[in-house]
C-alpha cells in the first residue's frame, strides 16, 4: 500500500481561482433572469448533437418571452437519448454539462465538470455546468442518496466519451486522416505525427449533427446511458483525480452569487403563513381588519392555510404576526416529552421490513436468535433512545412562484426540482410541462428538509392573488414545521459462550416512520401546504437496518415504524435526514459491538476485524487504526486520573458505495460533563476519487455535523414543538469544533466513484459515545449524549 | 413609512420604510445586496452581519432608525475579484464554504475581529467567531481561513517564525492496495 502525503498547507498553496469571466461558460446559478437572453442562441442547432451557443455564453433562459403562447417558452429538450441534452459547446470552444443534479456546497459540479473535461478531453477551466432547471436539465432525480458522483457523473462521463468519439470521426472525414492517427487535446482534434494540422471541436460542429444514446428508459438516481466510445483508463486520467478548485466558492465568498433568496420577480408581493399554536388545531375565523392598518397587507385563506401577502416583506411579516385567527379547541396531539420513548415502544407496529421498499420482501423470524441467546453462557441486551431531530436549515424555507394563464414558473432551493414540479403541478392542476421550476442555491439542506415546503406555499398564494408571490419562512417555522428526523427506539441483544465468542446478533430497530414525508414532493400530500388544502397524508413507511458484512451468529435484523402522531399536517412528520436513519442505526450498532467487546474483554477494533468478511471493510478499519496510532486493548481504561479524562472509540459504516471507519477521541471534564470530541481519524473508500480536495472538504463535514447532531434533539410539549431557533435547538458552536481531523482516502481507480456525502456522518454519534465509554465507564444509550 | 439615509459602502442610499424595519430588509430589498442574509431574524446565527462602526452587527433586528449616519460595511462592498479583502482570499483559498449561506457572518465578524486583535491566538480566533452557525458544518476550513487571513495581514509586521500554526486538518490520499 503506498501513501502519498499531502499536508493541508500543501493543498492550500493552489492559486486562487479566477473568478468567471464574461468569456468563461457560465453556470445556471449565474444566469441573469434580468437580461433578456435570445432563447434561439441558446438553442441554435436545435436539432444539433452539440449544439453551438452566441458569443455572449451561456445563461437562463429569459423568465419573459416574446412567445405568445408561453411567458418563458417551451422546454429545451431534455430527451435523455439526445447527446445535446448533456454536453453543448459555444463557437468559442466553451462547454456546457446539463447536470440533472445539483451541487448543495460539496463540490459536486466541480467534480462534473472535471469527468466532462477528462472524457471529452477539454480544459475543465472551459466547462460550465448547468444544474437543476426542469426546462434544461434531464431528470437525474436532484441531490439524493450521495449520488451526485456515484450515479449522477456516469451518464455526463458516458455522453462525453461518446462526443469525443464522434468528434474525432467527423475530424476523420474532414482532414482525410484515419482516426487511429487522431488525438484530441484541449478542445481540439490533432494529427498524432502532425500536431500542425488540428481543427477544433467548435470547427467540427459548426453545421451541427444529431446523434442518439443509448438509455435505460429510466429518470431519477438510476438514469443511465451510454455510447458506443470506449472509455479512458484511469491511468490516461489528466483531471479526474485532481484537486480542481471548486466553482462555486468565490461567489459564495465574494457575495456574488444569486442564492434563491435572491430571486424577485416584477410585481413581486412577499408572503407569509401562519401557524396554528396548538399543532393540530385549524382556523375558525380569521379577523382581516386585525391587519388593515398595516398598508397593502391582506389575507389569503383557502382550506386550512392561512396568510399573508404584502408589497413590502417588513409589513408582511408584521401582518402575519399580528393577523388575529381563531383556532379550534383541539385535543393536544403529542405525548409529553418525557413519554416518548415510552410511547415508541407501547406503539402498535404499523409496517415491518417484510414489507417490500426500495428491495424486495425481507421475512425475518426472530425467534431462532432468542433461542440461541437463551442457550447462551451470556446474555447482553441493550435499547438505545434516538430523538426527533430537525433539518435546521442555516435559512428556513423560500420560494417564489409565478401562477398564471395557465402556467407556473417557480424558484426553489429544493433538492429534487423535477419532482417538485410534478408535485406543483398537481397542486395546481397543471400538465407538468407547463411548470418550470428553477432550482437556485439555498442554504444546506441535508435530506427532506422544509426546502420544498415555501415553494408550494407561494405557488398556492400567487395562484390566488394573481401576482408573483415570494414565501420565506420565519425561523420559528424552519425549526418547528420542517420535516423531522424520525425518533426510535432500537433493542439490540447478542448472546455469548463461555470463551466471550458471539453465539447470536439481535437489532429491531422500531421507531416512526421515514417515510411518513416522502423523499420528494411530487406530491401535494407530502407537503405541508397540500396536507392543509386537504390532500390526504400517505401512508408509507421505512426505516433499515445496518448493512455492514458482520458475520454474526444467528443473527437477525429488523425494523418496525409506529404509526404518526398526527394524521395530517404535523409539525413532527418525519422525513430522511442526511444519511435516511443510518446514524441512528449505527448509533445502536456499533455502540452494542463495544458493549460486547467490553464485556468479553476484546479490544474494539479487534473485535471488527474478527467479524468482518468485506475487504473493503477490513481495509479502512486498519488504515484507521494506523492512521489514528489506536492503543489495543479493551475499553474503557483503567487508568485515567484526574478531573479531565480522555478516551477513544471507533465505529464503521458502509453505504452508498463507500466504506468508512472513524476513531473519535474526547475530552471529558468529570466535573462538568462536557463532552469534547476533540480529534476525529477516518478512513474512506469511495472507489475513483475524482477531487481529493472536495472530498476531504467533504468528509470534514460530515463529521463536523456529526459532532453537532449527536448532542441535538427536538423539544416539544403535548400542545406544539418548542425548539422554535437556535437557542431552543442549539447546534454545534465553533468552541465546541474538533480540534483536528484526519482523513486518509483509499484511492480505486479502477472502480466507480462512490458517495462521500453521507457515508462518514453515519459513523459520528457511535465513534463519540465508544470513546467516552473508553474515557469514563459511562454507557450513554441516548442521543444527545450527556453526562451531567 | 418614513425616508431614512443610509451610508453603505461608502456610498449614500435613501430608504423608505418603517422606523422599526431592521437594517437587513433595507439591505436585502431596497439595495439589493447579496451579502448580509436572512437566516433567523433574532440575532442568533449571524448569517446577516454587517459591520456598523467598526463592529460585527446583526443586521436582521437593529432597526433601520437607528443606523442613520452610521457607517455600514458590508460583504458587497468588502472586496471583488481583482482585490480580494485579505480575509476573502483566504477563505478562497480554504475553500471555507459549502453550501455558503452562513459565509457572510463569518468573514464579517472575522474582519471586524482582526482590526480589533490582528494577532490573535487559535483560542482567540474560536472566541472571535463564537455564536455564528453553521450547519454544514465548516467550523475547521473556517478556522484555517481566519488563522490564514491573520498570518496574512500580520506577516508584514512579523517573521515567519513567530506566527502561529495553522489549524490542521491533515489529508492524506492513499493507493488502493486491491
Amino acid at each position: 500500500m503506498s501513501r502519498v502525503e499531502t499536508s493541508a498547507r500543501t493543498a492550500v498553496e493552489s492559486p486562487t481561482p479566477q473568478r468567471s469571466g464574461s468569456a468563461r461558460p457560465r453556470d445556471a446559478v449565474a444566469g441573469d433572469t434580468a437580461r433578456g437572453i435570445d432563447r434561439r442562441g441558446f438553442l441554435r442547432g436545435g436539432a444539433a448533437l452539440v449544439f453551438t451557443l452566441t458569443g455572449g455564453g451561456l445563461s437562463i433562459l429569459p423568465i419573459r418571452s416574446a412567445d405568445a403562447q408561453s411567458r418563458w417558452a417551451a422546454a429545451r429538450d431534455t430527451d435523455p437519448t439526445r447527446l445535446d441534452t448533456w454536453i453543448a459547446i459555444s463557437e468559442s470552444g466553451d462547454v456546457t454539462a446539463f447536470f440533472g443534479k445539483m451541487d448543495m456546497g460539496q463540490g459536486v459540479d466541480t467534480a462534473i465538470a472535471q469527468v466532462v473535461a477528462e472524457e471529452l478531453d477539454v480544459d475543465v477551466e472551459h466547462v460550465g455546468v448547468v444544474m437543476g432547471d426542469t426546462h434544461l436539465t434531464p431528470n437525474q432525480g436532484g441531490a439524493s442518496g450521495s449520488s451526485g458522483c456515484r450515479q449522477g457523473s456516469i451518464p455526463l462521463r458516458n455522453a462525453a466519451a461518446e462526443a469525443r468519439r464522434v468528434l474525432v470521426e467527423r475530424a476523420s472525414e474532414k482532414l482525410g486522416v484515419p482516426v487511429e492517427r487522431l488525438r484530441t487535446q484541449s478542445g481540439a482534434v490533432l494529427v498524432a505525427d502532425d500536431p500542425g494540422t488540428r481543427v477544433t471541436y467548435a470547427e467540427l460542429i459548426a453545421d451541427g449533427f444529431e446523434h442518439e444514446l443509448d438509455w435505460n428508459g429510466r429518470y431519477g438516481n438510476g438514469l443511465l446511458v451510454e455510447g458506443r466510445a470506449a472509455r479512458k483508463s484511469p491511468r490516461e486520467y489528466r483531471v479526474v483525480g485532481t484537486a480542481v478548485p471548486r466553482k462555486d466558492v468565490p461567489g459564495k465568498i465574494l457575495a456574488t452569487t444569486e442564492f434563491c433568496h435572491h430571486v424577485t420577480l416584477p410585481g413581486m408581493l412577499h408572503g407569509r403563513a401562519v401557524r396554528p399554536p396548538v399543532a393540530n388545531a385549524v382556523p375558525v375565523a380569521v379577523d382581516e381588519r386585525s391587519i388593515a392598518h398595516i398598508p397593502g397587507a391582506r389575507v389569503v385563506h383557502v382550506g386550512d392555510f392561512v396568510a399573508v401577502v404584502a408589497e413590502h416583506e417588513w409589513h408582511a411579516i408584521k401582518a402575519a404576526r399580528e393577523l388575529a385567527v381563531t383556532w379550534s379547541e383541539t385535543e393536544p396531539p403529542f405525548p409529553s416529552m418525557e413519554r416518548l420513548y415510552d410511547h415508541i415502544r407501547a406503539a402498535p407496529v404499523a409496517a415491518d421490513n417484510s414489507v417490500a421498499n426500495f428491495g424486495p420482501r425481507r421475512p425475518y423470524d426472530p425467534q431462532p436468535t432468542l433461542d440461541a441467546i437463551a442457550a447462551s453462557a451470556v446474555a447482553l441486551e441493550a435499547e438505545y433512545e434516538l430523538p426527533f431531530q430537525s433539518h435546521a436549515r442555516m435559512a428556513p424555507s423560500v420560494g417564489v412562484a409565478d401562477v398564471r394563464d395557465g402556467e407556473a414558473l417557480v424558484f426553489s432551493d429544493t433538492q429534487k426540482p423535477h419532482d417538485t414540479r410534478d408535485g406543483i403541478a398537481k397542486l395546481l392542476g397543471l400538465p407538468p410541462e407547463r411548470v418550470r421550476v428553477v432550482w437556485r442555491p439555498g442554504p444546506g439542506s441535508y435530506g427532506r428538509s422544509d426546502a420544498d415546503e415555501a415553494a408550494f406555499e407561494a405557488a398556492v398564494l400567487s395562484r390566488e392573488v394573481g401576482r408573483p408571490v415570494r414565501v420565506q419562512w420565519m425561523r420559528d417555522e424552519g425549526h418547528a414545521w420542517d420535516p423531522k428526523a424520525p425518533a426510535a427506539v432500537i433493542t439490540c441483544k447478542a448472546g455469548l459462550d463461555a470463551d466471550g465468542r458471539l453465539t447470536a446478533w439481535y437489532f429491531r430497530a422500531k421507531g416512526f416512520s421515514g417515510w411518513d414525508v416522502m423523499f420528494n414532493a411530487s406530491d401535494p400530500k407530502d407537503t405541508l401546504v397540500g396536507q392543509l388544502l386537504g390532500w390526504p397524508k400517505g401512508d408509507a413507511h421505512n426505516f433499515g437496518v445496518p448493512g455492514e458484512s458482520y458475520a454474526f451468529p444467528n443473527a437477525v435484523k429488523f425494523w418496525e415504524t409506529i404509526p404518526p402522531l398526527m394524521e395530517r399536517a404535523s409539525p413532527l412528520r418525519c422525513a430522511h435526514m442526511r444519511a435516511p436513519q443510518e446514524p441512528q442505526l449505527h448509533f445502536a450498532q456499533e455502540c452494542f459491538l463495544d458493549e460486547v467487546g467490553a464485556r468479553a474483554g476484546v479490544d474494539p477494533i479487534e473485535l471488527r476485524l474478527s467479524l468482518l468478511t468485506d475487504e473493503r471493510e477490513i481495509a479502512v478499519l486498519r488504515a484507521v487504526k494506523e492512521l489514528s496510532g489506536w492503543e489495543t486493548r479493551p475499553s474503557p481504561r483503567t487508568n485515567a486520573g484526574g478531573d479531565v479524562v480522555t478516551g477513544r472509540g471507533v465505529a464503521i459504516n458502509s453505504g452508498f458505495g463507500a466504506h468508512v471507519a472513524t476513531v473519535c477521541e474526547v475530552e471529558v471534564d468529570r466535573k462538568s460533563g462536557r463532552i469534547w470530541a476533540k480529534r476525529f481519524f477516518v478512513a474512506h473508500d469511495c472507489g475513483l476519487v475524482i477531487n481529493p480536495k472536495g472530498l476531504v472538504a467533504t468528509i470534514e463535514g460530515n463529521i463536523v455535523q456529526g459532532v453537532s447532531r449527536t448532542f441535538e434533539e427536538v423539544r416539544f410539549d403535548e400542545r406544539a414543538v418548542r425548539s422554535v431557533d437556535w437557542a431552543t435547538y442549539s447546534i454545534l458552536d465553533v468552541m465546541d469544533a474538533p480540534e483536528s481531523i484526519e482523513v486518509v482516502t483509499i484511492n480505486r481507480p479502477e472502480l466507480p466513484p462512490g458517495g462521500a456525502g453521507e457515508p462518514t456522518h453515519v459513523t459520528v454519534p457511535a465513534a463519540i459515545a465508544n470513546a467516552v465509554f473508553d474515557a469514563t465507564g459511562v454507557r450513554l444509550r441516548r442521543i444527545p449524549l450527556r453526562l451531567a | 413609512m418614513a425616508r431614512f439615509v443610509l451610508n453603505v459602502d461608502g456610498e449614500r442610499h435613501e430608504v423608505e420604510s418603517d422606523p422599526d424595519m431592521p437594517l437587513l430588509y433595507a439591505l436585502r430589498n431596497d439595495l439589493a445586496l447579496k451579502g448580509p442574509k436572512f437566516g433567523c431574524g433574532l440575532a442568533q446565527c449571524g448569517a446577516c452581519t454587517v459591520i456598523i462602526d467598526g463592529n460585527a452587527t446583526r443586521s436582521c433586528v437593529i432597526p433601520i432608525a437607528a443606523v442613520e449616519g452610521a457607517s455600514i460595511r458590508t460583504l458587497d462592498g468588502l472586496g471583488s475579484a481583482e482585490r480580494p479583502h485579505p480575509v476573502q482570499a483566504a477563505f478562497i483559498e480554504e475553500e471555507a464554504a459549502q453550501c455558503g449561506y452562513c459565509t457572510n457572518g463569518w468573514i464579517m465578524t472575522a474582519v471586524a475581529g482582526l482590526e480589533r486583535n490582528p494577532n490573535p491566538t487559535d483560542r482567540e480566533i474560536r472566541e472571535m467567531l463564537a455564536g455564528l452557525k453553521c450547519r454544514c458544518g465548516t467550523h475547521m476550513a473556517i478556522l484555517r481561513a481566519v488563522r490564514r487571513a491573520a498570518n496574512a495581514l500580520a506577516s508584514a509586521e512579523r517573521p515567519a517564525s513567530e506566527r502561529p500554526d495553522g489549524i490542521g486538518s491533515v489529508q492524506r490520499a492513499q493507493e488502493g492496495s486491491a
